[in-house]
């Protein structure tokens, strides 16, 4: 239908508009090897002794691994909560229900600032020490719509009536959970947790009003960032947070054809 | 062995009876599914959101910086009277606005080209190319161009070896502009692909046999049609920018404050009831625009 000057020139839109969004990334990519303690483009040598000097900084290694526990501990959370609620949403009609998806989606409805913000005068209010832990509950409170949005979307793709099946079979509610319920959801669920531990992994707004003393890895890197400080060793950090990312989210995609992953953005939409 | 079988028997027995006794009663089933999430989030999540709005309406001590529960409107008549405040305020809006605008023109020849154009395979490469940005550290995208933008950074670079003199862009409003309308943009093209795609290719060839040209097809036909998609995805871009106080901080200049930057330093203070009283204009903002969105059928749309 489109006329062939009209595909050309969207053809060259849509190059362009792909090299805007990668173009960044793959640079700031190629500063991790950078063997100048200067940040100027173009490298001036290739070295790989930025991720040697990183691996052993005991600051980044303290802090990765706590963006890993809270990343893990989150995730563990909202499976836990966010099937549940998903579960509930697609069996059930009642009164509220509306209300509900709408509270679990209002974490990534408000900017992080808010959620951010309303947590630390709570934590504060209610005396709180702040520690591992409330970073886990600010994480947990928008990872929870992920795995929901993504147990919810398969829920619906699939029909209620194996459930009724296996009920009539004779098969027990455990044994129509493991012979029924979880070879449908378990792709579901781990695509969830990957996307859950991904969004966690890089929060930082939530973050910075919810840790104490403690730093996660982004929080390390906008301080070092910010400070200028040791930036080879962030730019090497850099490289491998987008790495730890990237590779979840790629498995997700596969695991859920291409609606899960889209559901993060669908999900603020819905409001 | 016997006694085993017996067990195990009387175990199956017991897992049916409360399947059974679960599935005559749903409510309780219901419950208990409900119980944890609900309550975590109306406790926790909503509980802490009703006490920072709460809070905005009391004070600090001026000395002993301890909050004082005592009902004031001193926060907003500050925020009313002193014309930083105003300014922080328009500069944040202009800038989320002209995100959005700038996200719209750049997404909506990639969405059509993905929608209607690209063969399945490459739609599916397109569509990993526009998520993995979208889900890749933020901090680490607004970091890449902090880079990118410095003196000797690559835009510099690039400029000279076309002949052409350094920009300055580092540090300005114009730069956070950028910033804003890269990290976000993936957030528009998803849901403007998603109404573009929904479009009939009927729709398009009737145009056609009306006589109408491509431009007119595109004016009223096309863009109708995509508006509640371009407004979906706006809400995102619009309501990001508005909270958003890491980009100010690390890619604006010295006169680059965003509502967040102030917030975030109240909170440092800390200042809880000043920072509650500022953060509701976003928050106010937002739901008007909402308001706007939803009669322009955004809801509708993804």
């Amino acid at each position: 239908m489109e006329t062939r000057s009209t595909r050309i020139g969207l053809g060259v839109a849509t190059v362009a508009v792909i090299a805007f969004l990668w173009l960044p990334l793959l640079l700031i990519m190629a500063y991790a090897f950078n063997s100048s303690t200067i940040q100027s483009w173009p490298i001036s040598g290739f070295t790989l002794h930025w991720f040697h000097q990183a691996w052993h900084d005991p600051e980044a290694r303290s802090s990765l691994w706590l963006s890993i526990k809270v990343g893990l501990a989150a995730t563990a959370v909202a499976l836990v909560l966010g099937t549940a609620a998903a579960a509930a949403i697609y069996r059930f009609r009642f009164f509220g229900r509306e209300a509900v998806s709408f509270l679990l989606l209002l974490p990534i409805a408000l900017p992080g600032i808010i959620t951010g913000m309303s947590l630390n005068s709570a934590f504060n209010f209610a005396g709180v020490r702040f520690s591992i832990w409330t970073i886990v509950v600010g994480h947990a409170t928008f990872c929870v719509v992920i795995v929901y949005n993504n147990v919810l979307a398969r829920l619906r793709r699939s029909s209620p009536s194996l459930l009724e099946a296996s009920m009539d079979l004779g098969a027990d509610g455990w044994q129509t959970f493991r012979f029924v319920v979880w070879p449908v959801l378990s792709t579901a669920l781990v695509a969830g947790g990957l996307l859950a531990f991904a969004l966690s992994f890089d929060e930082a707004i939530v973050t910075t009003f919810t840790a104490g003393a403690q730093t996660t890895l982004p929080i390390y890197i906008l301080d070092h960032i910010q400070r200028g400080q040791d930036l080879p060793v962030v730019n090497a950090i850099v490289f491998v947070v987008i790495l730890v990312t990237v590779i979840p989210v790629t498995i997700a995609q596969r695991l859920t054809g291409d609606t899960g992953v889209l559901r993060r953005g669908a999900s603020r939409t819905k409001v | 062995m016997a006694e085993l079988v017996e067990a195990g028997a009387s175990l199956r027995s017991a897992r049916l009876r409360i399947s059974a006794a679960l599935w005559r009663r749903p409510w309780l089933k219901l419950g208990l599914l409900l119980a944890a999430p609900v309550l975590a989030f109306a406790v926790v999540y909503l509980g802490a959101l009703v006490s920072l709005f709460v809070s905005a309406f009391w004070q600090i001590d001026a000395f002993t910086a301890a909050v004082i529960h005592k009902w004031t409107l001193d926060n907003f008549k500050t925020l009313w009277n002193d014309h930083t405040y105003w300014r922080i305020t328009g500069r944040t809006i202009g800038i989320a606005a002209a995100v959005t605008v700038t996200d719209a023109v750049l997404a909506f020849p990639l969405a059509y080209f993905m929608a209607r154009l690209a063969t399945p395979r490459l739609r599916a490469l397109l569509f990993i190319a526009v998520l993995l940005p979208l889900w890749s550290s933020y901090l680490v995208r607004i970091y890449a161009w902090r880079t990118i933008l410095a003196k000797d950074g690559a835009l510099n670079w690039f400029l000279n070896g076309i002949g052409l003199p350094d920009t300055g862009l580092a540090y300005t409003n114009t730069a956070m502009w950028i910033v804003f309308s890269y990290v976000w943009l993936p957030f528009m093209v998803l849901p403007v692909y998603a109404a573009l795609e929904r479009i009939p290719d009927s729709y398009l060839e009737a145009s056609q046999d009306l006589g109408a040209k491509g431009s007119r097809t595109l004016r009223s036909v096309i863009l109708p049609l995509a508006l509640p998609g371009i407004v979906a995805g706006s809400i995102f871009t619009f309501s990001l920018t508005l909270g958003d106080f890491i980009t100010p901080a690390l890619v604006g200049g010295a006169g680059s404050s965003f509502i967040g930057n102030v917030v975030h330093d109240k909170v440092g203070q800390p200042d809880i009831p000043f920072a509650a009283a500022f953060a509701t204009v976003p928050v106010v903002v937002m739901g008007i625009y909402l308001l706007i969105a939803r009669r322009l059928g955004a809801f509708d749309a993804v």
